[in-house]
């Protein structure tokens, strides 16, 4: 074969591939809303700007919802919203590969735990900046996650940890009252050991791969009392009285076998699905999973209480929440309709209609979220959740994943009975925090 | 054609491989390479050159000599099972005293393992392997265990139960590949030594066994490789712990870049896995030589 056919060949094969490539990095720009991306940068568009917006809830809420909402701030603005949507992993990894690269997508779904290395890393924007430009009225804000005296991110809806209770199971153990402080969970898990000892009082997942069981069940119990892990935003578990007397509940709980067996290895999925099968009395968990309960067991009769707090307590309790965070990029080259939309997603009407469709909490104090057609144990945990502080001090901490993975370690250790005191299982866990605060 | 362009032609049909290699292959090699010599990318705008710091912080932190035992203790007994268990069941599905119909039903059966995915096959042995699972319930009621055993939650037995599922998922590979070589030997070769009155045993290890060399050594050093990198099963099941109870390298690396954000740290970690298996490969590379 001559060179020059040879040469001809491989040319045409280039431009098929080239092609090829195109097509599919056409197809493969993930939107699951309706909405369309172009892979660029934001740009003027007819007679607009056009805004990405990276988040994984429209994959959470009912299809089309969240292109509704940004279709009725593009018709009062003329601001038109170009959906990203995909699951929560991959939208982290895409949102970190953005931040590493500069490339972040102009508006961002963030969860609390990211906030404070973008914001370190100074990929995403002051949104203290962008406030005061646009002369908002933070105030109606129920919680905003700042990283050195600057906001960053904005809770949009709220989804909060309460307790539940399995019914069946404290009746039958001769439980009649749900427990307020922690000597009368105790007491219930006792009962319930006494009734059936298949059955755990209570139960942790502290699965390496998944640490949030620290957040989301074992801080819980210290943030219910008005007990804090930080001070001045740096780790305060060395010599922390109420943190020790946490630990130490939890390793009464543990020493007494009122534990759910397996805690070691178990995930947040497993806790829930041995609730629903009865095997377990109590669990702290959020109430998105209302409606997995609801439909894996449709017999099982349970309630919401707030986690029991230390004897005498009577200050406000604290309620772990996780949320649906929002912020703007540093590359976003349209930061002030950007923020337009932000502040449009936290209108009091726009809030409570997120809220409700999220089956979550609002983020703005102000709204007023019509819950008429909710399960009524939802809105149940909506009014144990309005008379407690919202409170998750890993949101905003840095690396906060590995402060719950350390953490973890430390306790499973203590449980073990490796580390001989709860003051001395904090002091090595304070010292694998410390230098993440540095 | 002149002798330049004769000399160019292979080249250029190779060209769409090599740039893909390039992109795929050869740039983040490098790249992780490079992230390993500086004090911390990505995260850090600005990132110093450090020279062998991080390889001299990865290996005197004692969570990687952990998990560099662990690993040792994965790979070895992994790769020792897979061998024992694929050759034992290659050689009764290659025996003649089973119809073919029964070869073939059991053939399925013991090749299932392998078809699963590292997410199902984690789901379904943490569900066996659950303190209220079915492995605890039997063992319960035929009287060998008086408690139940935390399998993957207790820090005496999570590494052998995480290797056990290792090993059930990777022994249909080499029963596939030895029943594929038991297959291609010939007959003759065991008429002849059953003339000269060689037993069973002698047959084994003086015509099987050799016979199955070649296939034997690439399948010992591909498991070695894919067994040492071996990241989602462990990751799913155990996460590494409790407490760096099954911390293997990879899962350290993962950690390290994912969740401590220290990607200079991961890359040194991924540079020293890299190592291994290059010398690794390069016996294989070798190896396969040999046997053209």
């Amino acid at each position: 074969m001559k060179f020059k056919t040879v040469a001809k060949k491989m040319l045409s094969a280039a431009v098929v591939g080239a092609m090829v490539l195109s097509l599919a990095a056409c197809g493969g720009s993930g939107d699951s809303d309706g909405g369309s991306s172009d892979g660029g940068d934001s740009g003027d568009s007819g007679d607009g700007v056009t805004l990405e917006f990276q988040q994984w809830w429209g994959v959470e809420l009912p299809d089309g919802a969240l292109a509704d909402i940004c279709q009725k701030f593009t018709d009062d603005t003329g601001i038109k919203i170009d959906l990203l949507s995909n699951p929560y992993a991959d939208t982290k990894t895409q949102i970190a590969s953005g931040a590493a690269s500069g490339t972040m997508a102009d508006v961002v779904g963030l969860d609390g735990s990211w906030v404070y290395d973008f914001a370190k890393q100074g990929s995403i924007a002051n949104l203290t900046e962008l406030m005061g430009n646009a002369s908002y009225d933070d105030s109606q804000l129920s919680s905003q996650i700042q990283f050195e005296g600057n906001t960053y991110m904005i809770p949009v809806v709220n989804f909060a940890y309460p307790m539940y209770a399995n019914m069946d199971i404290l009746e039958k153990a001769g439980v009649k009252e749900l427990p307020k402080t922690r000597d009368e969970f105790l007491a219930a898990c006792e009962a319930v050991k006494k009734y059936d000892d298949s059955i755990a009082g209570w139960a942790i997942p502290l699965s390496t791969e998944s640490p949030s069981g620290i957040q989301n069940q074992f801080m819980t119990w210290l943030w219910a009392s008005g007990g804090s892990m930080l001070k001045d935003g740096k780790p305060n578990l060395e010599g922390n009285k109420e943190l020790e007397e946490t630990v130490d509940f939890v390793k009464e709980l543990f020493d007494k076998e009122y534990i759910a067996a397996g805690a070691n290895s178990m995930k947040e999925p497993d806790m829930v699905e041995e609730f629903t099968n009865g095997r377990v009395a109590f669990m702290t968990d959020g109430v998105s999973h209302l409606t997995t309960i609801k439909e894996g067991a449709p017999d099982l009769k349970f309630d919401y209480i707030t986690v029991p707090t230390v004897e005498g307590f009577s200050g406000t309790s604290g309620m772990d929440v996780a949320n649906w965070g929002i912020g703007i990029a540093e590359n976003c080259e349209h930061k002030e309709e950007a923020w337009k939309f932000v502040e449009y997603l936290m209108s009091p009407e726009v809030n409570a209609e997120l809220a409700v469709l999220a089956n979550a909490f609002p983020g703005n104090s102000k709204a007023e979220p019509d819950y008429s057609s909710s399960d009524e144990l939802f809105v149940k945990a909506y009014e144990l959740f309005q008379g407690c502080e919202a409170i998750n001090e890993f949101t905003g901490a840095p690396t906060s994943e590995d402060l719950m993975r350390s953490f973890g370690e430390e306790l499973q250790l203590y449980l073990d009975g490796d580390t001989k005191s709860a003051a001395d299982m904090l002091k090595a866990a304070q010292e694998r925090w410390t230098p993440a605060f540095e | 054609m002149t002798k330049g362009k004769k000399l160019l032609t292979p080249y250029i049909y190779l060209l769409p491989t090599i740039i893909l290699m390039c992109i795929l292959l050869i740039i983040p090699i490098v790249m992780v390479i490079g992230y390993s010599f500086y004090d911390n990318v990505i995260i850090n705008k600005n990132p110093v050159f450090v020279g062998l710091e991080n390889y001299t912080t990865v290996l005197s932190d004692p969570v990687f000599l952990v998990a560099i035992r662990n690993t040792l203790f994965f790979v070895i007994i992994s790769i020792i099972a897979h061998f024992l268990i694929g050759m034992l069941f290659a050689m009764l599905l290659n025996t003649r005293y089973l119809n073919v119909m029964t070869k073939g039903i059991f053939r399925v059966i013991y090749a299932l393992p392998w078809m699963f995915t590292a997410s199902v096959i984690a789901i379904v042995w943490r569900m066996m392997l659950n303190p209220n699972g079915v492995l605890n319930y039997l063992m319960t009621n035929m009287g060998i265990i008086s408690e139940k055993i935390e399998w993957l939650a207790s820090r005496d037995v999570a590494l052998s139960a995480v290797t056990v599922i290792n090993i059930w998922s990777g022994y249909p590979f080499y029963m596939i590949s030895i029943l594929a070589g038991l297959q291609g030997i010939s007959t003759d070769l065991y008429e002849a030594s059953a003339l000269d009155g060689a037993n069973a045993v002698q047959t084994f290890f003086r015509i099987t066994i050799p016979q199955l060399k070649p296939i034997l050594v690439s399948l010992l050093m591909l498991d070695f490789v894919w067994t040492l990198q071996q990241f989602a099963l462990i990751w799913m099941t155990t996460g590494g712990g409790p407490v760096n109870a099954t911390e293997t390298i990879s899962t350290y690396i993962y950690k390290q870049g994912f969740s401590k954000y220290q990607y200079s740290m991961a890359s040194a970690g991924a540079v020293i896995l890299l190592i291994v298996c290059t010398i690794i490969g390069i016996f294989y590379v070798r190896q396969q030589k040999a046997g053209d």
